[in-house]
């Protein structure tokens, strides 16, 4: 378990002030002047040593993601672009850090940008966080007057400006090609890669996009050393990572802990437990709403971290823990999840547009169970149609939670198909289906 | 093109450049991929996923074909070439899957749509598709959209494949069209419904991989398999495109473009796709003649008869002809021949005007053609446009402009003449005559541009010539161009850019006052002060039928329009779909048209009209058929015998001798097209047009207020 000391968000439940004066005290600005006297190559050197492994959902080493970005300046300017257009469901971590501790996502901009060669960042926020939008910039302000930020940038010599975006609240924006063409004023659409934003990104220039918490946790792990961050969690997911804990527990809660945390130590030391007890649970999506849900049988002993969610064909994705007792009707829980998508589909590639209105319709009608049970297939057909065949991964995000109830609750979808059913005996195929299918 | 690479397509080894895209390599390969989104002329989408393909050695899921270079490929191990597939289980999943997503909110109205067909879903759907849908939901119905009077729009049948849209921003130059909504209410609009404020919106008819944007006039009207097509070129301006006309029995059904890189690529102007109606209408289909001021229907023998005793009892200086702008060369031809034979040099085929194929250099060709040609117009870095609006002139050559200027971020364009929205960026220098003299005299910062241009381009219109100035504004036109460097032995940037499709050919066959012959000014004014008694009016329209004054006038055409209001006796040919003919367009490129039906009741080829005459009045011309009158004709003009030719290379002409110094005028430019979708006979005659006009000129005047 993670001892205070060793906390990176040491103000994540905003008990103490957030504003400059307090989180020097906490430790923010720091030595930024020398860290940034090290210069470039050897900040991304540190943080590619710390395993520091992006904390958006797709978990991409960070370090190496910054040493994408060409050696030297160009024609072109180089940006970063922080994505806090944090919208899948059950996430809430970006928003304490920018509410409770915003100097260190400041300050992490300051350093990421640096290390990338990059004067200009903007952090793109969700349309909703109109609060988080406020206090962030009010401590960016701060910054500004107390120079550490703007013209040389804490007496470093270094230029930088921080521009904070309002977004209008689309999820699909959180994509970062998506994210670009909002920022850039353009109709919130995924961009075909390649090339890729760091080659050609904002307004066509070397971008590098990373989430809230990538960049906050980036001066802390330099100051207190790569090591100390290797220490955290198991080979290959190292760190210390805040948790989103959801759903039916005690005490939901954000917290920051280890990665590789057992799930049920993590709720249990931290929730309260499951409401009901650890028997009571059904399942869990362990990684925000686009990940396939787990039952029971693997939440007693995964671990939380990439590769072992990985192995249980989910994912870590933002570490939004959603935990669903043995009261949760399952599949109309996917339902809604599915119109979640179906509602936030961009509809620019064909496969997203279409598929997660298919798939939500039939799964409403499984939620009742007014299905036959060869729509299993067929549904799950589809969202193997729909998963890798689309230009941005919304496609992949749609589809999964849909394939995690089918490979693990498809007992209970023909239960309910069954129960409908023999309620109604006069139900016998669905109306207005080509003869085809209704022989099958 | 040197950076090529080696790829294997399906286990074949193939060479190709690194640049183009694994579509343009596996089609290379000979293996077909299905496309919705995909266009070679518009920039890359990659939103149908209908071309995803395997790449070897990738990620587990295919690839957009689209939307993917060669370059990017990554070798296999041991540096051993790429491998794509397009036949796998995983490809033929991916597109079954597409298809079906595609066709689930598709509504199966095939037997009442117009792509029916020629659909390409219809087609993809065959080829690629399942057998059966598994889709039982309801599906989406979208709402009608108002898209102008030429574009029908069933939005339903709509696949988002955002053609239209990048057509409409990216080659039309106009942003009305749009994707609004998200997901599944995606709409394709015109955000507020109104009519596309463009000349080329008929494309997005062809562009549609499906049937959501139809043809509006041709709707319901006929399928694609009982239409005999003809390929032939169109005559609305000078041009040239190349189009294909559709017909059923002795009408017109519809027209289209055909693909000429170096001419209309495969776009055309919606004069030319929908002037079909026109030809329907109004037409001359048999002689005519005038008694007691009224117009009497005759037979030929009746009519040639009258005509030729009166061209045999008329003092030949008494006699004129003059040539409209819709005739084809033979035409031309044979009225020359009778002309000269009678003796006559009062001829002339410039109806506005224009002082071209006159003076020291009129002779030679590059003084009156468009060198540069359309295709070289993307190699230009600096052009000035001189009394012209090449959107409304010759709307494909516009279209050029702007594709150069996306292409070149340093084209530079300035504008002498009337400003208006040319859907490009250009310099406003000036509006007349004298500022193109300040540029010709060396002063103004555009000057230098054009002086430090490597390419530089000179248009000029007729607005800037066919005026009473007009020689010297084309003096002073040459000069600028001498002045700049435009011509020299690798590039010639001298343009004179036609608006009339027979103007060119006529030109080439010098059509023109003989001797102290008069021209069309000279012969307007004799006709009014009777020194005129006999005009031969072979097709010309644009003249007010007053100013004929009194004159006899025999008019040869097949609309009733102007030309025929004036005439005293009509003799009915045919237009341009209904004869072989060959045009030359504004580059001198001369193309065959063909005849797509028989023209109409007693209507005759002009030619043969011409050569019956020519026998009557005891003159025969010495070719009894179309073969022979071509090989006098290319005799006379050998350029019109180089069938598709652009413009020549070679030795530039002396500019100096091109136009003749003199006063010019203080009056603004003004380009002679008023009204794009009323510049001939044909079109006034249309229905389709008439419309058109009505709701874009009244949009261009909102635009005005």
């Amino acid at each position: 378990m993670l001892q205070d000391k060793d906390r990176i968000f040491t103000n994540l439940y905003g008990l103490q002030d957030w504003r400059l004066e307090a989180a020097k005290k906490r430790g923010a600005w720091n030595g930024t002047r020398d860290i940034l006297a090290m210069g470039p190559d050897w900040i991304i050197q540190q943080i590619k040593e710390s395993g520091l492994r992006g904390r958006g959902g797709a978990g991409f080493p960070t370090g190496l993601k910054w040493s994408f970005m060409p050696k030297q300046v160009g024609e072109r300017p180089h940006y970063l672009v922080v994505n806090a257009d944090e919208s899948e469901p059950g996430t809430c971590k970006d928003r304490d850090i920018m509410r409770h501790d915003p100097h260190l996502l400041i300050e992490g901009c300051l350093v990421a940008s640096f290390a990338m060669k990059a004067h200009v960042c903007y952090i793109y926020i969700r349309g909703e966080y109109v609060d988080e939008r406020e206090r962030l910039q009010a401590a960016i302000d701060e910054a500004y007057a107390a120079g550490l930020i703007g013209k040389n940038a804490c007496v470093s010599g270094w230029d930088f400006d921080v521009y904070v975006h309002h977004g209008a609240g689309a999820y699909i924006c959180g994509e970062e090609t998506a994210l670009l063409e909002s920022l850039e004023g353009k109709k919130g659409q995924p961009r075909l890669k390649p090339p890729f934003p760091a080659g050609a990104g904002l307004y066509g220039c070397p971008t590098t996009v990373n989430n809230v918490e990538s960049i906050a946790v980036a001066p802390t792990i330099i100051r207190r050393g790569a090591d100390w961050f290797r220490r955290f969690g198991r080979e290959n997911n190292h760190g210390t990572k805040i948790f989103c804990i959801s759903g039916h527990v005690e005490r939901p809660c954000n917290v920051e802990e280890e990665m590789s945390i057992p799930l049920r130590k993590l709720i249990e030391t931290h929730c309260g437990g499951v409401r009901g007890g650890w028997d009571n649970l059904k399942a869990v999506i362990p990684g925000g709403s686009s990940v396939p849900l787990i039952p029971k049988e693997i939440c007693d002993d995964v671990l939380m971290d990439f590769d072992a969610l990985r192995d249980v064909k989910s994912g870590l994705g933002t570490a939004a823990v959603i935990v669903m007792d043995k009261s949760t009707d399952i599949v109309r829980a996917i339902s809604r999840i599915s119109y979640f998508y179906k509602h936030e589909s961009c509809g620019q590639c064909t496969p997203c547009r279409e598929g997660t209105g298919w798939m939500w319709r039939v799964l409403e009608r499984m939620a009742e169970g007014n299905a036959r049970t060869e729509e299993i297939d067929h549904l799950l057909d589809v969202a193997g149609q729909v998963e890798g065949h689309t230009i941005c991964a919304l496609g992949d995000a749609a589809a999964w939670p849909v394939q995690g109830l089918i490979r693990h609750f498809r007992h209970e979808i023909e239960e309910r198909i069954n129960r409908y059913r023999a309620d109604r005996p006069h139900v016998a195929v669905p109306e207005n289906l080509p003869e085809s299918v209704a022989a099958e | 093109m040197s950076d090529t690479r080696v790829i294997k397509v399906n286990g074949r080894e193939i060479e190709v450049p690194a640049s183009l895209t694994l579509l343009q390599a596996c089609e290379l390969a000979g293996e077909e991929i299905p496309r919705f989104c995909y266009h070679e002329r518009l920039s890359v989408a990659g939103n149908c996923r209908m071309c995803l393909i395997e790449v070897k050695g990738g990620p587990p899921k295919p690839v957009a074909s689209c939307a993917q270079n060669v370059r990017d490929l990554r070798p296999g191990p041991d540096g051993a070439p790429p491998e794509l597939f397009t036949n796998t289980p995983m490809v033929k999943k991916a597109r079954e899957g597409v298809m079906e997503f595609l066709l689930i909110n598709h509504p199966l109205d095939c037997p009442i749509c117009d792509q029916g067909g020629e659909c390409d879903l219809q087609d993809q759907a065959m080829a690629y598709g399942r057998d059966g849908s598994r889709y039982s939901e309801n599906k989406r119905a979208v709402e009608e959209k108002y898209m102008g009077p030429l574009i029908k729009t069933i939005m339903t049948r709509c696949i988002q494949c955002t053609r239209c849209v990048r057509f409409a921003t990216e080659i039309a130059g106009v942003d009305d069209l749009g994707l609004v909504n998200r997901g599944e209410d995606a709409e394709i609009t015109t955000y507020l419904e109104k009519a596309i404020e463009s000349e080329l919106t008929g494309n997005l008819i062809d562009i549609c991989p499906v049937g959501a944007l139809t043809s509006r006039p041709y709707a319901f009207n006929a399928r694609p398999w009982e239409l005999t097509k003809t390929e032939t070129i169109d005559v609305m301006d000078a041009v040239g495109s190349n189009i294909r006309v559709d017909v059923r029995g002795r009408e017109v059904m519809r027209i289209l473009p055909r693909v000429h890189e170096d001419v209309n690529e495969e776009w055309i102007s919606d004069k030319t796709r929908f002037i079909w109606d026109g030809l329907k209408r109004q037409r001359l289909d048999t002689p005519y003649i005038r008694e007691n001021g009224k117009l009497r229907p005759a037979r030929w023998d009746e009519a040639l008869s009258l005509v030729a005793e009166k061209l045999k009892t008329t003092p030949a200086d008494k006699i004129a002809a003059v040539v409209g702008d819709l005739v084809p060369t033979e035409a031309v031809k044979a009225l020359k021949d009778l002309m000269t034979a009678l003796g006559t040099p009062h001829m002339d085929c410039r109806q506005d005007g224009a002082p071209l194929g006159i003076g020291v250099s009129g002779a030679e060709r590059a003084s009156y053609l468009f060198n540069t040609g359309i295709a070289g117009l993307e190699r230009a870095d600096a052009i000035v446009l001189v009394g012209t609006n090449p959107r409304i002139e010759a709307a494909l050559v516009n279209a050029r402009i702007r594709k150069a200027w996306l292409a070149n971020i340093n084209l530079k364009i300035g504008l002498v003449g009337e400003a208006a929205n040319l859907t490009y960026d250009y310099e406003h220098l000036g509006d007349g005559p004298q500022t193109l003299a300040e540029l010709a005299a060396g002063r103004g910062a555009f000057f230098e541009t054009l002086k430090n241009a490597e390419r530089p381009v000179v248009i000029i219109g007729m607005g800037a010539i066919a005026r009473p100035d007009g020689l010297a504004v084309l003096a002073e036109a040459a000069k600028l161009a001498e002045a700049v460097g435009a011509t020299r032995e690798d590039w010639n940037g001298f343009n004179i850019l036609h608006t009339a499709a027979a103007r060119v050919g006529a030109l080439d066959l010098r059509f023109l006052p003989g001797e102290s012959g008069k021209d069309f000014a000279g012969i307007l004014k004799a006709a009014q002060d009777r020194e005129l008694e006999v005009v031969y009016n072979l097709g010309a329209d644009e003249i007010d039928p007053a100013k004929w004054g009194g004159v006899f006038m025999i008019y040869q055409g097949h609309h009733g329009d102007a030309g025929a209001r004036a005439a005293d006796v009509i003799l009915p040919g045919a237009a341009y779909t209904e004869q072989n003919g060959i045009y030359v367009n504004t580059e001198g490129r001369a193309q065959i048209a063909f005849r797509a039906h028989f023209p109409y009741g007693e209507a005759r080829e002009d030619w043969a009209i011409v050569r019956a005459l020519s026998e009557r009045v005891g003159k025969t011309l010495p070719y009894d058929d179309l073969f022979a009158l071509r090989q006098a004709m290319i005799a006379d003009a050998p350029s019109l015998g180089r069938i598709d030719q652009g413009p020549e290379e070679g030795a530039p002409i002396d500019l100096s001798k091109v136009g003749k110094a003199g006063d010019l005028s203080p009056a603004p430019f003004r380009s002679p097209v008023r009204d794009f979708y009323f510049t001939n006979a044909i079109a006034r005659a249309s229905k389709t047009m008439a419309e058109c006009s009505a709701v874009m000129m009244r949009a261009h005047r909102m635009a005005a207020e």
